[in-house]
């Protein structure tokens, strides 16, 4: 069955999701970029109606980036390196590819009916779990496809080993499983009220503090098994195959897989200190979060120490940069973390822009840097022209990087300002403040933090600018790369 | 061990799996029977109230206002009695928020009219002067789904056993015979405003977001307490 013959690997469903990688991720970061505004200069609210305010745009905001950008990145990076660390092509098998491509139309139909329907307003109102059950029950269907298609791949592989990257892409396919369906439980109130009122409303089958429980079980390790576990597994290929640097440790990756995988899920009601969930699950929630420093920064320096010797890259190839960024981000994000689950620090953290501030610096530094590099090293192997402009993606890093530098300073400031003029109080025990002066207070922040939006967004389109050019007019390789991606 | 795993996708899924799942097993079930139940003395939601929640809802108004006052001094000061458990037992969703660009909202009924809501929402900066938050103008001419409301206590009160009374039932029949009471409901609430159009909808048996809205922020607070007898 072996032969030495080089395998032709099939990219179709992972260009497909290249494609939506970019649209939705230039729409999702624009609306970010608009609603961030929004809130330095409010009259930016009646653009378009009921449709234009800060609150209707924000999940899709949120949502558009999620499961637009980075789901679609993480099926364009699985679909294109499963292949690969495998060591088959999904043209061997008719029916793999069949999923494939069904996969990602039912895909495009679920995500452009979150945008109308949230649009419209319909919503469950949890966070990340803001679509209502039929679309749920579609999404489901797409990722039991994406299970039949990453199984189907492993149930034909020629390499027995699963490869790192393997490991984290499994995770996530059964990670976001059983915390996606345990969180959506709902009763839709049709089927129940004997055929009365909206066919797509629904109740939750759990209320009050559950609910709460449930959701941010699930909106942490959404974080977890989205934002986090996928990208590792992308920084596990791209960043050895970039440099063609070998991974550092084979220990530290087994130590931080597992780790992560046993310590993240505990940590989910860090979302919920000081409320109505009883203490030792709060306090369950704050250790086990300062624990979580551990397999985080145990894939991040395992990443770091796989460049040793060989930092010379980071001048000579801006994707190097990207990643070795991003790894440094994610250290950062997961130290912050920490930091804010602590209780004494949550007091004031929570309910603050310090939070965003956190996610941001995780999501813009970390994850998109991380699909942008892995996006621009599949490039040249796909379309099989070398990248269209070295100079564009140099100068994107430095915007983007300004960006994200601008965005969590400024949100760190805001943050924690807020918090504590929340608590002030003068020489006679009496709050010292209104809560608007809380929020006047913030206007020079959120200017910046629109300003970072500005700048990220704009980077982000030069780095589509660079992609549509790669795969239409870039010069054509006669082979494919070996390790460095070529750039004009 | 590990490398025995990683040659055999099956068990490795398995084993990924027993070690994600076992946090929510010991975290999360041994709390569920004895949060739910709710305080002493709270009523359900009106259906007028749950139209209200889905308006709430709708317009995503947990983006920025929260509903958990949290227990310290400058929050109790601030909003009123911190939150208890067993107040949200009938919330479904819980609607807590994670982000306070605006105050928290959870007794703001309180200490806000309907005639402070009505211009509130309305032009924000009318009351607060200063304020980022943008008009929600639409309210006032979009109309509530009371229909799908009433079909949400249906549901509650069938599959969750939420204390409504018998008049709330399935079917069409049911809904036309229960919809004066939330009409005259939504009247006492327009009573109070003054934007003409309102009043002529209500009048007309149509009941506008805001209408809706209101009752239902009128509801965060003591007033879904029954008076101890």
């Amino acid at each position: 069955m072996q032969s030495n013959a080089a395998l032709e690997y099939d990219y179709s469903v992972a260009k497909l999701y290249t494609y939506t990688a970019i649209l939705f991720g230039f729409v999702g970061m624009l609306i970010g970029t608009l609603i961030a505004a929004q809130l330095a200069f409010p009259e930016l609210n009646y653009l378009f109606g009921e449709y234009g305010t800060f609150s209707r745009l924000r999940p899709l905001h949120t949502n558009v980036v999620i499961y637009g950008f980075t789901v679609s990145g993480i099926f364009a990076t699985f679909y294109y390196a499963a292949q690969r660390v495998l060591k088959v092509s999904m043209a061997e098998s008719k029916f793999i590819m069949f999923v494939g491509k069904l996969q990602f139309a039912l895909y495009l139909i679920a995500a452009t009916a979150m945008v109308v329907t949230e649009l419209m307003g319909i919503t469950q109102s949890k966070e990340y779990a803001q679509m209502e059950w039929p679309l749920d029950l579609l999404i489901v269907v797409i990722w039991v496809l994406w299970g039949v298609a990453m199984f189907g791949l492993i149930g034909i592989r020629r390499e027995k080993a699963l490869y790192i990257s393997m490991w984290y892409f499994i995770a996530c396919f059964l990670g976001v499983a059983m915390l996606y369906l345990f969180n959506n439980m709902a009763v839709p109130t049709y089927f129940t009220s004997g055929s009365l009122g909206s066919i797509m409303h629904s109740v939750s089958m759990y209320s009050g503090t559950n609910d709460a429980l449930v959701q941010w079980w699930w909106g942490h390790n959404a974080v977890a098994f989205v934002f986090t576990v996928p990208i590792v597994g992308m920084i596990y290929y791209f960043l050895p195959k970039e440099s063609g640097q070998a991974v550092y440790s084979y220990k530290l990756s087994l130590l931080s897989f597992w780790g992560l995988m046993f310590v993240y899920l505990w940590a989910g009601s860090h979302h919920l200190l000081w409320s109505t969930v009883p203490d030792w699950m709060q306090t369950m929630g704050s250790v086990f979060s300062v624990v979580l420093i551990l397999p985080s920064w145990g894939s991040a320096i395992n990443m770091l120490l796989t460049m040793k010797g060989e930092w010379n890259q980071l001048t000579e190839n801006p994707l190097i940069k990207f990643m070795v960024l991003a790894s440094t981000f994610y250290m950062l994000s997961t130290l912050e973390g920490p930091i804010q689950a602590i209780k004494s620090v949550n007091a004031i953290a929570h309910f603050t822009d310090w939070i965003p501030g956190h996610v941001h610096d995780g999501v813009l530094g970390w994850v998109a840097f991380m699909i942008m590099a892995g996006l621009f090293h599949m490039a040249p192997r796909m379309f099989k022209r070398e990248i269209y402009s070295k100079k564009l993606v140099e100068a994107q890093f430095w915007i983007q990087t300004t960006a994200v530098v601008l965005y969590f300073t400024s949100m760190w400031i805001a943050g924690i300002t807020q918090g504590m003029m929340w608590r002030a109080v003068d020489e006679y025990g009496n709050l010292m403040y209104s809560f608007i002066d809380t929020v006047t207070v913030l206007h020079p922040y959120y200017a910046i933090r629109a300003l970072a939006g500005v700048l990220y967004v704009t980077g982000f389109a030069m780095f589509a600018y660079n992609m549509i050019k790669t795969m239409t007019s870039s010069r054509e390789l006669s082979e494919e790369p070996q390790f460095r991606s070529p750039m004009a | 061990m590990f490398h025995w795993l990683e040659k055999r996708p099956f068990f490795f899924a398995v084993g990924v799996f027993v070690v994600i799942a076992f946090a929510g097993l010991i975290e999360i079930l041994p709390n569920f029977a004895e949060a739910s139940r709710p305080v002493e003395g709270l009523r359900p939601y009106t259906v007028l109230e749950l139209a209200g929640k889905e308006v709430y809802k709708k317009d995503n108004c947990i983006a920025c206002h929260s509903q958990l006052i949290r227990p310290f001094k400058a929050e109790t000061d601030r909003y009123g009695q911190y939150s208890l458990s067993g107040e949200y037992a009938y919330d479904r969703p819980f609607l807590w928020g994670s982000k306070r660009t605006g105050p928290d909202l959870h007794r703001v009924g309180n200490y806000r009219t309907t005639d402070w809501h009505e211009n509130h929402m309305w032009e924000p900066t009318s009351v607060v002067p200063g304020s980022i938050m943008p008009a929600y103008k639409h309210q006032f001419k979009n109309i509530a789904d009371l229909e799908t409301a009433y079909a949400e206590a249906v549901t509650v009160k069938n599959v969750f056993n939420v204390p409504y009374g018998d008049d709330i039932k399935p079917g069409k029949a049911a809904w036309e015979a229960y919809k004066p009471k939330v009409l005259a409901e939504a009247k006492k609430i327009a009573a109070d405003m003054k934007n003409k159009d309102v009043k002529d909808a209500v009048a007309a048996g149509k009941v506008p977001e805001v209408v809706a809205l209101i009752a239902y922020l009128n509801s965060l607070g003591s007033s879904r307490y029954e008076a101890k007898k």
